[in-house]
Parts: C-alpha cells; sequence; structure tokens
C-alpha cells in the first residue's frame, strides 16, 4: 500500500522533471539574443556566426540538440561553458556544495527554531507570547530578503562588528571559520524561511488542539506540554512536513538573491552571472538542478506525509 | 448512610454572553454515593453534559463554574487549581465520552492510549499497566484481548472503541466515571452490547457512575436514581422505579409518554407501485465493493415503506441509488411505469422534482451562507418558475405548512434549532410538490420530543397530500409509528418485508426478532433479561 502510494508519486516526479527539462530547454531556444552575436559583437560577418554555430553545435534542430542534451544530463555531463569552455560540472559541483552547505545551516537553525515557536504560539493561543512571536515572525516575513540582507549587515557587521558582511569562504576553511563567514547569509535565510513554517506549525497544533481526543486526554489529567507532544504533534504532521520541504525548497532556490548580497560563492551567483553572458549550458544546468532540489524535496514531504498516517501505515 | 462520594449543591455553571455571564445551568444540586448509579436525563441544551463535566471540574470552552459546591470525597473542586485537578482527572474520576471514534487519538494505538492515565499518574509499571488492560479488554469481551491494545483505532469497530474507552476509563481504578451518552451513536444491536459491557464492569469494581443520556429507556436500564434536567435546571430527582411509574412532572411525564409504544394504522394499498425497484444491485469503487445485492422493493401512491437495518446494511445505499446519486450496477428502477434513468445526469427536471431527498443532518444539508428563504426558493424557481410576491407567498405558505414561522424565512441556519432546521428541509423537499420523499434518519439526530414532533408532521403531512415516503431508520419505535410496510436489511440483502403487522408479530426472521429485542424498554431489569436470553442463545 505504502509502497506503491510512494512509487507513484516518484512516477510523479519523474515526469515533473522530464516536463520541466523541456520547459527550461524551450525558454532557453526562445530567449531574445545569440550566442555567437554575443560573442562576436555587433559587427560579426554572417560566415564567421555560422562557424561558431557549427562549432557550438547550434546547426541542429532544437529537438535533436534537446535529446542530446538530455542524455548528457543523465550521464553527468552538462556540456561545456559556452565562455570558460570549460566543463560545467566541473564549475558547478563546489558551487552546489557550498549553496548546499549555506542553505543547509539556514535550515539547521529556522526548521527547529520555527516548530518550537509555532509550537509555544499554539499552547499560548492569543496571549501575549503568541502575540510577539506571531508579530516577530510576519515582520520578518514582510521584508524582502535583500533588504533584510543589507538590514543585518547595517546591524550586525557595521554597527556591531560582530560578524564579517561579506561572506568569502574558500576552499580549506575550517568549519567553524566557514560557519563564522556563512553566518549572516544564513541568518537572513533563517529569518526569511522561519515564518512560514512556524505559523503552519501553529495552524496545524492549534486546529489538532480543537479535537475531542484533546479534550479527552485533558480529563485523563495529562500535562499541557505532554498533550501537545504526544498528542497533537504527531496528528499536525502532515501539513508541517510538507511546509518544511516546500522551505527547505526555497531555501535552496531563494538564495540567490542572499548569495549576490554577500558575494557568496554559490549556485546563485554562478547562475547570475551565466545569465548575463547569455552562456547558455550553465543557465540550463542550473535552473534544472534547481528544479531537481525541489521535487526531491517535495516527493520526501509526501512520503513522509504518508508514513506520518497511520490508516495508510496500519491498514485494517 | 456514609458520606456521599459526589455531593453538588446549589451548582451554578455560566458562559459569557454579550450582557455579562448566562447562566446555563442554575441551582442543581444532588448527592452520589459510593457505588450508586445516578442517570442525568433530558433534552440537548439541558445541561446534562456540562454538569457531567463539573464532576471533573471542567468547563468546555468558556465555560464556567461560577457558583455554588463540587465537593468530590469532600474536597470542593471549585477551590482547586489546575494542577490539583490534573492529579484527580483519571485516578479518580474518568470520563466516557459519546464519539469513541473522536476520543481516540488516530495517531497512537489503543493500548498506549487506554494505560496512559496509569503511567502518567504513576500508578503502576508500564509491564503491570498492559497486563491490567488486557484483563479489562477481556472483561469487556473484546476480541484477541491479548493483542487489542496493538490496534489503532482505526482498526477497531465503534462499539469495540466504546468498550475500549470504557476501559481507559476504568484503567485508573476511579471511584467515579462519567458516561456522557455513551451508546447513542451505535446501533441497536452494538448498544446492548456495550450497555452490558458497561453493566458488568461497574458492578465489578463498585464504581459509582453519572449516566448521561437522553434516552430513558437506556438510563432506566443503567441508573439506580433518575435526575431529570430542562434548561438547565432540575425538574425530578427520584429512583428509576418511581421516575418510570409515578413521575409527579408533567415534563417527566411527558418524556415517559414519547416512548411508548403507538402503531400506524395501515393504508390502503394500491394497484400500481409508484417506485418499483426490481434485482437491483449496487457497488462502490467501480464495482470493487458490492453493497447491494439484489433487491426488490416498490412503494405505493400514499404509503410508507420502511427500510430499517444496522449501519452498513446498505439502506443509505438504496436512497443514493433510488435518487441517481450512485447508479446501480444491476437491474431496474421503474417510476410510475416508466423505466427510470440510472444516472443523474440523465433524469429529466421532472423526474427529479418528483423524488426528494431528506438527509439525517440538517445541520450539513443546509447552505450556512442562504438565507432559509433562499434555500426554499431554489426548487421553487427552478421546478415551478415561481417569481416576485408569488415566490414569496408560496414560501411563506410552505413555512407555515410545516409550522415555522413565516418571518424565519430572513433568517440564516445557525439561528434556528436543530427541530427548526429539519422542518426546513422538509418545506424545502415539499417545494418540488414530490411524489416521493426518501427520509434518510431524519429524526435519528434530534431529542425526543422533537424528533416525536416531526414524525408528527410527516405523518400529517402524508395524511394531506398523499404522498409516498421511504423511511430509512434504525429505530424500530418510529417505523411502527410511522411504516404501513417494513422492508429488514442486513449486509445489503433484504432479509425480510411485509406490512408493520406483520414484521412485528412473531415469528419473524431471525435478525428482525434480534433488532426488535435489542430496542431498550422502559422498564428496570430489561437488560439483564436480554443478556440472559442472549447468553443461552449466542447470536
Amino acid at each position: 500500500m505504502i509502497f506503491k502510494l510512494a512509487l507513484r508519486r516518484l512516477a510523479l516526479g519523474v515526469i515533473t522533471i522530464f516536463v520541466v527539462s523541456v520547459l527550461i530547454f524551450s525558454v532557453t531556444e526562445l530567449l531574445p539574443g545569440d550566442v555567437a552575436t554575443a560573442i562576436l559583437g555587433q559587427g560579426a560577418t554572417p560566415e564567421a556566426v555560422a562557424e561558431i554555430h557549427r562549432e557550438l553545435d547550434l546547426d541542429h534542430p532544437a529537438y535533436v540538440r534537446y535529446g542530446r542534451w538530455l542524455e548528457g544530463f543523465l550521464k553527468g555531463d552538462f556540456g561545456n561553458s559556452l565562455t570558460t569552455n570549460e566543463p560545467v560540472s566541473v564549475q558547478l559541483v563546489p558551487r552546489l556544495m557550498d549553496t548546499l552547505a549555506l542553505a543547509g545551516l539556514a535550515a539547521l537553525v529556522a526548521v527547529p527554531l520555527a516548530i518550537a515557536l509555532g509550537l509555544l504560539a499554539a499552547i499560548f493561543e492569543d496571549r501575549a507570547l503568541d502575540k510577539i512571536i506571531s508579530t516577530f515572525s510576519l515582520a520578518t516575513i514582510s521584508v524582502p530578503e535583500f533588504f533584510m540582507g543589507y538590514l543585518l549587515i547595517i546591524i550586525l557587521a557595521t554597527n556591531l562588528q560582530l560578524f564579517p558582511s561579506l561572506a568569502l569562504v574558500e576552499p580549506g576553511m575550517g568549519i567553524f571559520e566557514r560557519v563564522y563567514a556563512m553566518a549572516l547569509p544564513a541568518l537572513t535565510l533563517t529569518f526569511v524561511v522561519m515564518a512560514h513554517m512556524m505559523r503552519m506549525t501553529r495552524a496545524a497544533v492549534i486546529d489538532v488542539l480543537q479535537r475531542p481526543y484533546i479534550e479527552m486526554a485533558r480529563l485523563k489529567g495529562i500535562k499541557p506540554w505532554r498533550i501537545v507532544i504526544q498528542h497533537a504533534l504527531p496528528n499536525a504532521l502532515g501539513p508541517i512536513v510538507t511546509v518544511v520541504a516546500l522551505n527547505l525548497a526555497y531555501l535552496v532556490v531563494g538564495v540567490v538573491v542572499v548569495e549576490v548580497v554577500f558575494v557568496y560563492p554559490g549556485m546563485g551567483q554562478y547562475l547570475v552571472d551565466a545569465v548575463s553572458k547569455r552562456d547558455m549550458p550553465v543557465v540550463q544546468a542550473c535552473v534544472l538542478i534547481f528544479a531537481l532540489v525541489y521535487v526531491l524535496l517535495n516527493l520526501l514531504a509526501d512520503i513522509v506525509g504518508i508514513l506520518a498516517n497511520p490508516r495508510l501505515r496500519h491498514p485494517r | 448512610m456514609s458520606d456521599p462520594l459526589l455531593s453538588v449543591s446549589n451548582l451554578q455553571i455560566t458562559v459569557p454572553g454579550a450582557d455579562g455571564p448566562r447562566a446555563i445551568v442554575e441551582n442543581v444540586s444532588f448527592e452520589l454515593q459510593r457505588g450508586e448509579v445516578l442517570g442525568l436525563i433530558g433534552e440537548s441544551g439541558a445541561g446534562k453534559s456540562t454538569i457531567g463535566l463539573a464532576a471533573l471540574g471542567f468547563g468546555r470552552g468558556a465555560v464556567r463554574l461560577s457558583g455554588g459546591e463540587v465537593l468530590l470525597d469532600g474536597e470542593d473542586l471549585r477551590q482547586m487549581s489546575e494542577a490539583q485537578l490534573r492529579a484527580l482527572r483519571g485516578r479518580k474520576v474518568a470520563y466516557v465520552a459519546q464519539s469513541a471514534a473522536a476520543a481516540f487519538n488516530p495517531a497512537r494505538t489503543i493500548g498506549e492510549q487506554v494505560i496512559e492515565v496509569q503511567l502518567r499518574h504513576g500508578l503502576a509499571s508500564r509491564e503491570a499497566a498492559l497486563d491490567q488492560a488486557r484483563t479489562l479488554f477481556a472483561e469487556l469481551a473484546l476480541p484477541d484481548p491479548e493483542h487489542f491494545g496493538d490496534r489503532y483505532p482505526h482498526q477497531a469497530s465503534g462499539g469495540q472503541l466504546q468498550r475500549a474507552m470504557i476501559a481507559m476509563a476504568m484503567a485508573g481504578r476511579p471511584d467515579l466515571v462519567v458516561f456522557d451518552e455513551p451508546t447513542t451513536a451505535l446501533d441497536v444491536t452494538t448498544q446492548v452490547e456495550v450497555l452490558a459491557a458497561m453493566r458488568r464492569v461497574i458492578d465489578q469494581h463498585g464504581t459509582a457512575a453519572l449516566y448521561i443520556s437522553h434516552d430513558l429507556a437506556v438510563v432506566a436500564q443503567m441508573a439506580d436514581r433518575i435526575l431529570v434536567l430542562r434548561h438547565g435546571r432540575m425538574v425530578e430527582l427520584d429512583t428509576t422505579e418511581a421516575i418510570l411509574h409515578h413521575p409527579r412532572e408533567a415534563y417527566t411525564q411527558e418524556l415517559v409518554a414519547a416512548r411508548a409504544d403507538r402503531m400506524k394504522e395501515l393504508a390502503h394499498a394500491a394497484t400500481t407501485p409508484l417506485l418499483d425497484i426490481r434485482a437491483v444491485s449496487a457497488a462502490y469503487g467501480g464495482g470493487a465493493h458490492k453493497v447491494l445485492f439484489d433487491i426488490d422493493v416498490s412503494v405505493h401512491p400514499g404509503e410508507t415503506v420502511a427500510i430499517v437495518g444496522e449501519s452498513g446494511s446498505g439502506k443509505s445505499t438504496l436512497a443514493r441509488v433510488i435518487t441517481g446519486l450512485l447508479p446501480p450496477a444491476e437491474g431496474r428502477i421503474e417510476f410510475q411505469g416508466k423505466p427510470l434513468s440510472p444516472a443523474l445526469a440523465q433524469r429529466s427536471d421532472d423526474d427529479l422534482r418528483r423524488i426528494q431527498l431528506i438527509h439525517q443532518l440538517p445541520d450539513v444539508a443546509l447552505n450556512p451562507r442562504h438565507r432559509v428563504g433562499d434555500v426554499i426558493s431554489r426548487p421553487l424557481s427552478m421546478f415551478r418558475g415561481l417569481r416576485g410576491r408569488e415566490l414569496e407567498t408560496e414560501i411563506a405558505r410552505l413555512l407555515a405548512l410545516v409550522d415555522l414561522d413565516p418571518a424565519l424565512a430572513r433568517r440564516y441556519p445557525v439561528q434556528l434549532s436543530g427541530g427548526q432546521k429539519q422542518r426546513v428541509c422538509i418545506a424545502r423537499a415539499l417545494a418540488a410538490e414530490p411524489d416521493l420523499m426518501i427520509c434518510d434518519e431524519v429524526t435519528s439526530a434530534l431529542d425526543p420530543l422533537v424528533a416525536e414532533g416531526v414524525q408528527d408532521l410527516l405523518l400529517d403531512l402524508q395524511r394531506r397530500m398523499r404522498l409516498a415516503m421511504l423511511f430509512i431508520t434504525h429505530d424500530l419505535g418510529v417505523v411502527r409509528r410511522m411504516a404501513d410496510r417494513v422492508v429488514v436489511m442486513q449486509h445489503g440483502r433484504i432479509v425480510e418485508q411485509g406490512t408493520t403487522s406483520e414484521i412485528f408479530t412473531p415469528p419473524c426472521a431471525a435478525y428482525t426478532q434480534r433488532l426488535l429485542d435489542s430496542v431498550p424498554e422502559m422498564r428496570i431489569g430489561w437488560l439483564a433479561e436480554r443478556l440472559d436470553v442472549l447468553q443461552t442463545q449466542p447470536v
């Protein structure tokens, strides 16, 4: 039963990735401008343009190139960068690792914090603590992330001088040095994603706290915190996990702006550079990897959601 | 007599209202001795559950115990802190809720929830608690008591869950258990089993109980004394014997009379049936799950046919098939001699108009955002093309027909009582001028006196308008009053059908007999007799 459901989700995920890959390919095809003219400049002769086209394999019809691209992608070969002529994979992997490290650090702080605050807000529903938590998290979510980034730079880097304003990480840095360097971008991301998860935890737990079995637990003389942890949380897990997964995906994808603000050498910087240089193989690879992360995390959330449902775990 | 276990005096309970606190329970006083069972009876809104929860020092939502005393073993619950109350709940006084399906946490096993009281109050080790739980499961006749606790709530039936909740209440060996309508959500046959289990466990452990119900016959089986409540005030408090046989107050007399049997006189059987169902079978899930097998039923003009059976017997599915919500897999349905399209979408507007359905829960069947007038005007404008002044007049006439004030047309459903809402549903069905009304458990969610009023209304309307009715119910008392003919169903098949007097006169099919015997009778000792019979001839 569970296996079948998980398999169906997996199949759906594969189809989604496929559709996304077609979309990415056609959109980059449709983008105005041409690599050849970008490289050679406006005054290029038609012969020279054709020469470049042949060199870059652009003279075949689109579907053939799509087929080759997808085939290469499955083998881990994303083609060569048009600007540096290096294999994309060589450039991309270390940057992807850096981005994942940043997103991971933010998630490590944001997820437990958001769930704990959400639980607190639910227990103290409509009382002062709930109001403070809710107002604070709503304030952080209504500020654009680049603004939040600059705000933190002004306060924590410029005025208090606690953290560096530029998140410069280099190979060979120790773990603590690295975390210290990433502190500000990670904090910015934490603020950005926390509110959503905290609100959902609060709403889901409050919803469950209205159920008759919670009243039953109270009438059995169970302590309030135990009721929340043991009776409410397991039943609120489904919606919470879904939102956590969405926000984790957002962390990886939405990191673009924050990386640029803090000059962090991750996927975001790489993608922005590639777009401005019309380096299509890099753009395609980056976007497809983002899509892959998104689909994978949602798949994971779905599977955890299925596992959290006792009706599916233990059929009659 | 020794000191009472529970002593309630001048209890006052309030909820906050627009202009200051409003009392929902006033001046209620009673005592309960150890091992005694006191029945609390009354309509919904009488304050039964509120008083029951007050015995645990608990008020739902904004409900406050604002005056008087609730002494449990001499200590006033009203003066206790939340922590002191917590130490008491589950250990000294326990609660059994109406719906076990809702009161069990779906994410945890039944066993975990049953032993929770002992673990959290430090009464027993995990092993000892599990052991006691198994013994309780066995005492309550639950299947496979050794492993019953490993099941999740969705893996047990309604009757089993209800018994498991009794086990959960008894686990802390409380002195007092509050039973809040514990069998209301169950079928008659299941109800007998649960009542028996409760009786046995209470007797064995010498537990005192408050037994809350709106069904006097059920309370009569359980209680030593009965307290009749109305609008949050005491009407009468006396021994069960006295309440049943010599009720002093007019309201109590009415309650006793509402349960008394009345049999409907037989209508004339007409020649051609209005509705003729031949060899109909139906299934859910694209034929995977068969629920109806080879059903033959006919309804004549002006006749009431009752369909009875336990839940899961296919009664409501039959209604879905007739109304076209579920096209039958086999067989045919004729209406006034002409075949009726199996699917809803293929039926003409006139076919739709002629068959109207009234639901069990008026709360769900009325759109909360539509005024009563809008609800009734839909069929009037759709089927009969009424507009403007004509429409207004007809809405007023229909409301008057179901004994409602025409001024209610401007109200929203939330502003009406349960009985009023069901009358609005009836008015909506009548607005279409149907030939056949299908009533699906229309009175089972209502209090007995209100239900009786709605039944009288339906009987009266039927006589005046020569309506045919298909009356789906599990309440055999209602069948006796309402039906000309009875169809008994079990597991999706017809067990027996005939005129009401034929069905109710022995000998009848074994299943029908069991249904008949399971209806609690309003006399002391009925349950014990019933159990003796069940033990000598197991079903």
